[in-house]
């Protein structure tokens, strides 16, 4: 063992956590170090080639609205972009983008290696370093010390993985690269609870033995929207790749069926708990026994391979089988794997084990964010790195840890997701967590979260102070069009008339006809010349804030009735053996949670209404007496 | 999605005990309840515009509009210097209890919540308003009586009813997994459900909630009353004692076989409180000769009970049989009647109060007569003592529901609303869920997962 340096934070792992950890904690000028097994892998996609999509859109919007980088780097590498559901509501709009994974990894790699106090370095760390109950530093497999005043754990799907083909069994992290084999036993004599998850990939093929004729195409968008509020379409725009839709057949199945015992996770090899909303096919087809058919996505890995993803047939069963399997597919009849699918079991943490800033409650200074927390998904991964990042920050400097709430975001839901129940598979993201999802919408996510972001110091002056602009111009617009009154002049009665909605006998309000479900902001410029030249964006607000003003004012209301709760704070000391009244399973559940405040209480499994009574009551009491 | 807890919405409940003279109080409280009593207030002048503690005369009608249903007295109490510290509407109903019941249900459509037991004191001493020592009474009352009653009302649905919340959260839950599970894979050929059939559903699911509420009016009498079980050995003279219970009351509101033939509950009215004494047909078939009622039977309907009356053999030891019985209804409000105090005790009363406390134990001689006066004595204490025993104990389950379903029905209003303006499918899956979340609360079904769970069920999705 050498002493190497001493730094100020440590970040173990250089995938999409890794990265935005690193990133916030440099900017926020901590001198940090980001150690990855390999260099090669930093931001590694080792599953799907896209970024975003229902849900996890909103998350990289909300990284880039507080300072992150992942919204950037995707709109400078995607290769396709679309913005999902948009026949829904503007709550569930959700902007998904196919990456080209190489330049992906390339861009990230560069913007790390530029970033001022940022080192990155090749090396797998064996050790965490305690001295007085705080971390103190980080010993790397070759013996380099390196003292730090925090560390954030982002090793993903590295520790003791394995990766599983059939009865083909390697001792691998994804993508054949190394496996981190020695942290989970430090973790675990410091005591700290590890369980196994799974998850899988699906085969990857040369392009050019596929017969694309007989795949229907998916395109992109035409207006495209960029992730990163900094960035303007017209800055990103570029000619879009193509991806291509094909389906399984009854004889696909067939095989499959007749190899189930040849996969270890029906023959049992597999001890991991697999995610529900990631079943490999083999588990589609014994769950959905009657489903004649299932989609296949077939993806582009990139611009400079001939590489593609087969989405939607994820496996572990052995190789010859592979090769069955796909052949039976219109398209892939003359498939030639390049990679072949397989499953991947790893170690990973109850995350109820953290508390709301990502810190052990146990080890002052040990964060821990990403699919290690037992989340699945870039993005998820993402969001935990920039906030655990953030919050090493905030502890060297001894200021409060940022914690976002369920209202503020889905960062918030899925931290608070996470922290308060643990998971029993991977936890992925879905808009339907969020009770507050209409205020969360992905296109606000800047006024949600930028101020955050400036505060933190993330967020620069000039990007505050657009945001600034940008609500003054929404705001004056409102009032404005709430004020005007239009008569049923000819001009109104025939755009009435040509969008299909009743015609206005006296007067209405122009916010009132923007309310109709037949019309908008936009089509009613013709008939409002008094209306200023304003951005898309803010047009944007004017229509959702107006249109939908109703149910926006309702969850506002639900979200002030939540926040007084949440405002409640909970010593962490707190011994829940002692307070009378309580139930047994509150007393424990509450005892291994430890909540911050009664919100986070009253969202634990097991807590009741009543025990929150008794908490509160406890409370009082507790303040009276002092 | 839990239910939020709240800290200061309106809360409203019955305050007076039950049983007790022909006027019957309900009590609001919270910021803009005054408000809310003149949505269902005729009187002189309107209560938002009265001074502070002052009576008003009017009268109460069921919903803005709404039919008449009582002639009331109304005190109107602002803040600060009330019980709770927040405003507080009382409203004194002459019509005896099941008009202060109806009076209770207008309240709550207006917005008002069902109060928690014990949530008035709760707030007063929230609020600042109670001495600190009052605290630990506090937390008695809610630690033993909330989940107690929440677990008694789930229990007490009729299965009838039971299985028509549970169908109709099955309908709406499909509902919502099919909005949701295309919101979160659009790429996915599952197809949107049309407008035409959410209309559908939803117009269907209001008419039955609908039917239900009315048939919750109806069945009002019927589902009264403090679920009662006899429990005990043969030939302890649990049918002596039904038998002399039903002759001395002669207050037999009627008889209703249950769902098992072997099933027959018997009501009558104890001093007013009302009882429903389970499996009757139970007792009096086994009579003298064979039991069984086994100590697993024993078990399941103390689980449901509100009052479990054991009887013990006093000239017998104590048998691992009723140790194992004891220890399971200790959670119970229990009466322990020790027979056969006439002959010889064998029965060690030292190891009995290692399960009961001793004011709960009672000596009787069914053969002789004697002690059922106590037994009367006894029941009316433990339901009647202040403020312990208000009329929400007993009634809390039907109201609770009734309020719940009410809710529901509020929401699939609202969700028909939104189908007919069109708007987008996750708004509509939002008035979906508000439904789904009220009728859980009948059921006693809510997790945080279920929708979740339900979308993976339904649909094959993913990666």
């Amino acid at each position: 063992m050498y002493h190497a340096e001493t730094i100020d934070v440590a970040i173990i792992g250089g995938g999409h956590a890794g990265c935005e950890a690193a990133l916030a904690a440099a900017r926020l000028g901590m001198d940090t170090v980001m150690f990855a097994i390999s260099l090669d892998s930093i931001a590694m996609m080792p599953c799907n080639p896209s970024i975003g999509g229902s849900s996890k859109g909103h998350l990289v919007r909300e990284i880039d609205a507080l300072g992150g980088e992942m919204g950037k780097v995707i709109d400078k590498t995607y290769i396709q972009t679309k913005m999902l559901n948009t026949g829904k509501g503007p709550a569930v709009y959700s902007l998904r983008a196919q990456a080209d994974k190489m330049a992906y990894q390339t861009e990230m790699k560069h913007r790390l290696e530029n970033t001022p106090h940022l080192k990155i370095k090749q090396a797998e760390i064996v050790d965490i370093l305690m001295e007085e109950g705080k971390v103190s530093g980080v010993v790397t497999a070759a013996g380099a010390v390196y003292n730090c005043k925090a560390v954030v754990l982002c090793m993903g799907t590295y520790m003791k993985a394995r990766c599983l083909t059939g009865e083909h069994i390697t001792e691998s992290g994804p993508n054949n690269l190394m496996p981190a084999t020695k942290l989970s036993a430090r973790l675990k004599e410091m005591g700290i609870d590890l369980f196994r998850f799974k998850t899988g990939t699906p085969a990857r093929m040369n392009k050019n033995s596929l017969d694309l004729s007989k795949m229907q195409p998916q395109y992109g968008d035409e207006d495209i929207v960029p992730f990163s509020f900094e960035n303007r379409p017209e800055d990103i725009e570029k000619p879009q790749a193509l991806c291509w839709l094909t389906y399984t057949n009854e004889k696909t199945h067939q095989v499959i069926r007749e190899n189930l015992h040849r996969s270890p996770m029906f023959g049992g090899v597999i001890e991991g708990t697999g995610p529900r909303y990631c079943p490999s096919i083999e588990d589609k087809i014994v769950r959905f026994a009657d489903k004649e058919r299932h989609q296949l996505f077939v993806e582009p890995e990139g611009e400079n391979t001939e590489e593609m993803y087969i989405q939607g047939m994820s496996s572990s069963l052995p190789e010859d089988v592979q090769i069955a399997m796909y052949r039976t597919i219109p398209g892939l009849e003359n498939c030639e794997i390049t990679r072949f699918a397989y499953a991947i079991e790893y170690d990973c943490i109850d995350a109820t084990q953290l508390k709301l800033s990502l810190e052990f409650k146990d080890f002052p200074g040990l964060f821990s964010a990403g699919q290690f927390n037992g989340s699945s998904g870039y993005e998820e991964a993402a969001a935990q790195g920039l906030i655990g990042g953030i919050n090493a920050v905030q502890y060297i400097q001894g200021k409060e840890p940022l914690i976002l709430q369920r209202s503020d975001g889905y960062i918030g839901v899925l931290i608070d997701d996470i922290v308060n129940k643990g998971t029993r598979e991977p936890y992925r993201m879905m808009t339907s967590r969020a009770e507050f999802r209409l205020l969360l919408r992905q296109d606000n996510a800047d006024q949600r979260l930028t101020p955050i972001g400036y505060e933190i110091g993330l967020i620069s002056e000039e990007r505050y102070e657009a945001l600034l602009e940008k609500e003054r111009l929404v705001k004056e617009e409102i009032e404005r069009v709430q004020g005007v009154t239009m008569g049923p002049s000819e001009s109104v009665v025939a755009l009435l008339e040509r969008y299909h909605t009743v015609p206005i006998k006296n007067g209405a309000r122009l916010s009132d006809l923007i309310k109709r479900p037949q019309l908008n902001y936009d089509v009613l410029a013709e008939i409002d010349p008094e209306r200023p030249a304003l951005p898309a964006d803010v047009r944007e607000q004017v229509n959702i804030q107006i249109k939908y003003a109703g149910y926006i004012d309702q969850q506002l209301k639900q979200v002030e009735q939540f926040k007084k709760l949440e405002g409640r704070l909970l010593p962490m000391d707190l011994d829940y053996e002692t307070i009378q009244g309580l139930r047994l399973e509150a007393r424990q559940k509450l005892n291994l949670v430890r909540p911050q405040n009664l919100g986070q209480a009253s969202r634990i499994t097991g807590v009741s209404p009543a025990d929150i009574s008794v908490l509160l009551i406890y409370m009082e009491q507790m303040k009276r007496k002092h | 999605m839990k239910r939020e807890y709240m800290l200061d919405d309106v809360i409203a409940a019955i305050s007076t005990p039950m049983g007790v003279g022909g006027i019957g109080i309900v009590r609001m409280s919270g910021e803009g309840c005054i408000a809310m009593a003149d949505d269902i207030f005729i009187g002189k002048k309107k209560l938002t515009e009265k001074a502070t503690h002052t009576l008003s005369y009017g009268k109460i009608t069921d919903g803005k509009g709404g039919e008449i249903i009582d002639e009331v007295l109304v005190s109107v109490m602002k803040a600060p210097h009330t019980y709770t510290k927040e405003d507080i509407v009382e409203i004194n109903c002459h019509g005896g209890s099941l008009v202060t019941r109806r009076v209770l249900e207008a309240v709550l459509k207006t917005g008002a919540r069902v109060a928690e037991p014990g949530e008035f004191t709760k707030r007063g001493f929230l609020n600042g308003r109670i001495d600190l020592t009052q605290a630990e009474a506090v937390i008695d009352l809610i630690h033993s009586k909330t989940e107690l009653s929440r677990q008694a009302a789930v229990n007490q649905l009729e299965g009838r009813l039971k299985t028509a919340v549970r169908e109709m959260r099955e309908e709406i839950l499909n509902m919502i997994a099919s909005i949701e599970a295309v919101i979160d894979y659009p790429d996915y050929d599952i197809e949107d459900e049309t407008y035409g059939n959410m209309e559908k559903g939803t117009t269907k699911l209001l008419t039955q909630m609908e039917k239900l509420l009315e048939g919750a009016d109806r069945g009002k009498i019927i589902r009264e009353g403090l679920q009662t079980v006899i429990v005990g050995k043969p030939n302890v003279g649990k049918s002596s004692l039904l038998n002399w219970l039903l002759e001395e009351d002669r207050a037999i509101v009627t008889d209703i076989p249950g769902t098992t033939r072997d099933t027959v509950e018997e009501y009558l009215n104890i001093d007013g409180i009302p009882i429903k004494i389970v499996d009757t047909a139970g007792i009096r078939e086994t009579g003298d000769v064979v039991e069984r009622m086994g100590v697993e039977k024993s078990k399941a309907y103390a689980e449901n009970a509100d009052l479990v009356i054991m009887m013990l053999d006093g000239s017998r030891p104590l048998e691992e049989e009723d140790k194992e019985i004891l220890s399971f209804i200790k959670e119970k409000k229990t009466i322990i009647l020790l027979n056969k105090v006439d002959l010889e005790q064998k029965l060690s009363l030292e190891e009995l109060e290692s399960f009961v406390p001793k004011e709960q134990i009672l000596f009787i001689s069914v053969k002789e007569n004697q002690g059922f006066d106590m037994l009367i004595d006894a029941l009316k204490n433990m339901f009647l003592d202040g403020h312990t025993a208000t009329a929400e104990d007993a009634l809390l389950g039907n109201t609770r529901h009734k309020d719940a379903l009410y809710r529901a029905k509020e929401a699939m209003e609202h969700c028909l609303e939104t189908i007919t303006m069109r708007m987008p499918e996750d708004f509509i899956s939002m008035d979906l869920q508000d439904a789904n979340r009220a009728l859980g609360e009948i059921t006693g079904d809510t997790s945080d997962e279920e929708i979740i769970d339900r979308i993976f069920t339904k649909f094959c999705l993913g990666k």
